[in-house]
């Protein structure tokens, strides 16, 4: 049982032949063994998991329709507010928040009938790519576990990896659901930004953060996007589904893309480790054995990127993190003698360090006499990178490249060096940059036996075609099938 | 001293509360009293993860006052965030428009300030009304209330919290408090006729901050004197005083330390109600820096000219030209034409009254001397008394005939008020028609005359005594026939018999 994907799981429910009930106690029975050395959770809800299995199990005993999830165990990424136990962003500011609300995700998730095991570690408020700047919990990559899962979404991609459930959501700004995926062997997509509902969604750069799915297969990868996607009226930024349709990301997943015209960009993946350039390489031949035409393509603002991006997502986080005050909800001091000093206390005590610094950059940015130089430029930029994009997609119809220039690192390699830290997103901010949607896949090891995963970007809103070309690689190769260590 | 002369100049910001439905940016319903903290739901309390969705009647409301004040209407409007920490903002950011507001440099008309009183040439005074610019309207979302409760703590009561807000910033063309006020007052009349806002300053759906400064002229030297903003004015009156007392202050702090306006040393007072003076709240203006940045949760908004078609078509005659027209069209006066109109309510009122046949001053009379103390009283509009423009009108058509006297109509208008029936039938009832009938009251005046020997010796001997005989004559009349004669035709018959 612990072989099958979601989406086999979900037809062997549907079908009677497994009861979620069994799948969430193995589940559950996984948690208990692996979890105290992966520390992919941040809280997991067995009693009412199990209950809901089994409600899901009675309902397909009576004959009753059930959603596309019936009965699988499922997890978030622990910013995303749900009703049920709390929501903390990995912060020890919301530790103890307890959301009044479901996020639309999440309301769509307990629509499609599946099960919710768990709310997983993050890098604070997802700040970060490595978990390591959870505030609350250390999680290791299930590979190696002297390792980093790759963040922010670093619970959820170990939780996938680690077989302790079927799939996940995760959220990605910078690259945070790909880089984990691919630390973690595992498939990672961050849709088209307006193509699913930020609400509830807690905000670290609105214009970035984009919610998506973290699973074992492409398959399930687009399952779950048949469950998440869509307008929602709640989300002013979601797109109308009549500028771009969802579609049923299953339905045409197996037919091969027909000329297919994969971009390039040579100057870009030299900046890559050698195992991971090589990964790739392979990957491509791959692609070009099914018939697909290779085209070089130049993005010549992919310099700036990283430069845009830290100072439109500080930017927004300055804000964005504005409400933990220490007034409404949330830690307050007991230090604190006047309403400011429960501001600057509460914050300063419950923070964490790499919070803090982005804070101060946003802040800096925003701030009157510097927002033509940093964050209008930054606007600029961002245009160009778009526009990079737009220009590529005329000659290609989808880009690859590495997902990160390393496989994963040593636990606390690179926490005192956050510029490293960093440059290490350079490959997948361009996507939340430009909002266009991106896809990580495993696509080979390195020589330490750790996943490597390969990158593959597509225009806006065309998540279907994205889908189908990563599926041609993962109907080609079994890399998918490998298991970490520890399982 | 000879040549020291100073000119005031005001400026003034309005903020007023739209009466949409539900609140800027989420579904609570917009309300005033409640149980604290009883209408919020996450998104206006701030919490993590929630998300703003544009109140669309708010945009459209806020649209139609930029209009009425003659504003452009840009097609392209974006909201920012505007950055400070309060308590009463859950967010520790306000949705606003920095950059590119909904509506930019228009003008309101309002009517001169003190001018209203003015005898004779009424007409005049209307047509003389000052243009005072409007440099930008833009929408913005209402904070809670911080409620300072005694012992360690404050609560905050977050019920205001995400209200539509329409910032008005006017360009500094008022020449001091009666103007500030006549912009206030028009403004009020103009959001009440638009449907938009109660404009109720008791609730603080209409918010004042001026700003003050004297140009002083002295020995063919110019000087301007540090500008002050006076913070949160909920009344006319404060206005008015506030910043009167501001010129003042202003030209006393002149002459004694020489101060000047200078990059920074621009001040923020609040008024003191009680002891009718302003308080000095910041020193300097702290280097305030709102990190204003485009709101990324929202999308800009494109208003398309079929949609400002729709706004516009949404418009009505305004307050002010309503008056004006009142003056030409029923040769009202501008004082009688300004009470009219100072509700819309009323104005259609009086106008559908004058539709249905009403001689327009008489209507006008009843209007304003019986019906709009009747609708205060009772609290309501004179639209809302019972009383429909009809009989309004027949009741001002028996007055310009004399069935009934001026006295007589305001009870039978009164009556109307109470039970809904027709004035004619309630001057019968109530035995309120007016005797006309000369050879019937030249009866009555010979019994008086008969009866009052030594005031008919008064009227004769004339002088001064005369008038006052002549009026306790016309009184005994009255007194005989219970108030029902038409003192007119009793003055008349009285008159003749001293030929
Ligand atoms: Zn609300």
């Amino acid at each position: 049982m612990e072989e099958l994907s979601a989406k086999d799981l979900r037809e062997r429910i549907a079908a009677g032949r497994i009861t979620s009930v069994e799948a969430t106690g193995a589940v559950f029975g996984r948690i208990d063994e692996r979890e105290p050395v992966i520390g992919a959770y941040l809280s997991t809800y067995r009693e009412t998991a199990l209950a809901r299995a089994a409600e899901v199990d009675r309902r397909i005993a009576a004959g009753e329709q059930v959603g596309q999830l019936a009965g699988v165990p499922v997890a978030i990424k622990d910013n995303m507010c749900s009703m049920f136990g709390a929501t903390t962003c990995a912060s020890r500011i919301l530790e103890n928040f307890h959301s009044p609300y479901n996020a639309t995700v999440v309301k769509k998730l307990l629509a499609a009938d599946a099960v919710i095991v768990g709310k997983t570690n993050m890098d604070e408020f997802a700040m970060g790519s490595s978990t390591e700047n959870s505030g609350l919990k250390q999680t290791v990559n299930p590979w190696d576990t002297s390792r980093v899962p790759g963040g922010s979404s670093g619970g959820s991609a170990a939780a996938v990896a680690g077989r302790l459930c079927y799939a996940a959501l995760g959220s990605d700004t910078g690259g945070s659901i790909r880089q984990p995926a691919s630390f973690c062997g595992v498939v990672g997509l961050k849709p088209t930004y307006g193509r699913v509902s930020r609400y509830g969604l807690v905000a670290y750069g609105s214009s970035l953060d984009q919610i998506g799915p973290i699973t074992q297969t492409v398959t399930d990868a687009a399952l779950m996007m048949n469950v998440i996607a869509g307008h929602d009226p709640a989300d002013s930024t979601s797109v109308d589904e009549a500028v771009a349709p969802v579609c049923d990301y299953l339905a045409r997943l197996d037919e091969p893309v027909e000329n297919l015209r994969i971009g390039i960009v040579p100057q870009l993946n030299s900046g890559a480790d050698e195992s991971v350039q090589r990964a790739l390489n392979a990957a491509i031949d791959v692609y070009k054995a099914a018939g697909a035409d290779i085209v070089e393509v130049d993005m010549p603002h992919s310099d700036y990127a990283i430069g845009a991006y830290y100072i439109i997502a500080t930017a927004e986080a300055s804000s964005n993190l504005a409400r933990y005050d220490g007034v409404h909800y949330g830690h307050r001091s007991d230090k604190a003698e006047d309403y400011v000093e429960v501001y600057s206390k509460s914050r300063a005590e419950a923070f964490g360090k790499e919070v803090k610094r982005r804070i101060m950059l946003g802040t800096y940015a925003l701030s009157s006499g510097y927002y033509d130089a940093y964050y209008l430029k930054a606007l600029k930029v961002r245009n160009l990178i778009r526009r990079d994009f737009t220009e590529a997609f005329e000659k290609c119809d989808c880009i690859m490249m590495p997902v990160a220039p390393t496989t994963a690192f040593k636990l606390g390699e690179k926490v005192d060096d956050p510029l490293t830290m960093y440059l290490s997103d350079v490959y997948t901010i361009a996507a939340n940059l430009a909002g266009i949607p991106g896809i990580s896949i495993p696509c080979g090891f390195d020589e330490n036996n750790l996943p490597i995963g390969l990158q593959i970007l597509a225009p806006a809103f065309a998540e279907d075609k994205l889908l189908r070309i990563a599926k041609m690689f993962e109907a080609e190769t079994d890399l998918h099938r490998k298991k970490p260590t520890i399982v | 001293m000879s040549d020291f002369q100073h000119k005031v100049i005001v400026g003034l910001e309005i903020h007023v509360q739209l009466c949409t439905r539900s609140k800027m940016f989420c579904g609570c319903a917009v309300a005033f009293g409640e149980q604290a903290n009883s209408r919020v739901c996450p998104v206006c309390l701030g919490m993590p993860g929630v998300l703003p969705v544009m109140n669309k009647q708010a945009f459209e409301y806020a649209v139609l006052v930029g209009l009425a004040l003659n504003c452009e209407i840009p097609s392209f409007t974006k909201w920012d965030r505007k950055s400070y920490y309060y308590p009463d903002l859950p967010k520790n950011y306000q949705i606003s428009q920095y950059d590119l507001p909904l509506a930019k440099d228009g003008f309101i008309q309002i009517p001169p300030a003190g001018g209203k009183k003015a005898k004779g040439k009424d007409e005049a005074d209307s047509a003389q009304s000052k243009r005072i610019g409007i440099i930008r309207a833009h929408l913005e979302e209402d904070a809670g209330k911080n409620l300072h409760t005694a012992g360690n703590f404050s609560s905050v009561d977050l019920n205001r919290t995400g209200t539509p807000l329409l910032e008005i910033v006017s360009e500094p063309d008022l020449s001091g408090g009666a103007e500030a006020r006549a912009l206030a007052v028009e403004l009020q009349r103009i959001v009440r006729y638009l449907g938009v806002s109660e404009g109720d300053m008791q609730k603080g759906q209409m918010r004042f901050e001026p700003n003050i400064n004297l140009v002083i002229t002295k020995d063919g030297k110019e000087f301007k004197t540090p500008i002050v903003e006076v913070k949160n004015l909920n009344s006319f009156r404060a206005l008015e005083r506030s910043i009167d007392y501001e010129v003042q202050r202003q030209l006393d702090e002149f002459l004694e330390t020489g101060l000047v306006l200078e990059m920074g040393n621009k001040t923020t007072r609040g008024w003191d109600d009680e002891r009718e003076v302003t308080v000095l709240q910041r020193e300097k203006e702290e280097a305030h820096d709102y990190r204003y940045f485009p709101e990324p949760d929202l999308v800009p908004v494109e208003l398309t000219d079929a949609w400002l078609d729709e706004i516009r078509g949404r418009l009505c005659e305004l307050p002010l030209a309503r008056q004006v027209r009142y003056v030409e069209e029923y040769k009202l006066s501008d004082y009688d034409a300004g009470v009219l109109t100072g509700e819309r309510g009323t104005a259609d009122f009086f106008e559908s009254a004058v539709a249905t046949g009403g001689e327009p001053k008489r209507v006008c009379n009843l209007l304003t001397q019986v019906g709009l103390k009747l609708a205060n009283e009772k609290g309501c509009g004179v639209d809302e008394l019972g009383v429909t423009a009809q009989s309004v009108a027949d009741l001002a058509g028996m007055v310009a005939l004399g069935d009934v006297s001026a006295g007589a109509a305001a009870a039978i208008f009164e009556a109307m008020a109470e039970t809904g029936k027709e004035p004619r039938l309630l001057a019968d009832e109530l035995s309120l028609i007016q005797k006309s009938d000369a050879g019937e009251l030249e009866a009555m005046v010979d019994e008086v005359l008969a009866a009052n020997p030594q005031a008919v010796k008064d009227v004769t001997s004339g002088g001064k005594k005369s008038k006052k005989a002549r009026g306790f004559l016309l009184g005994q009349v009255m007194q005989k026939t219970k108030g029902q004669a038409n003192p007119k035709v009793v003055s008349e018959i009285i008159a003749r018999k001293f030929g």
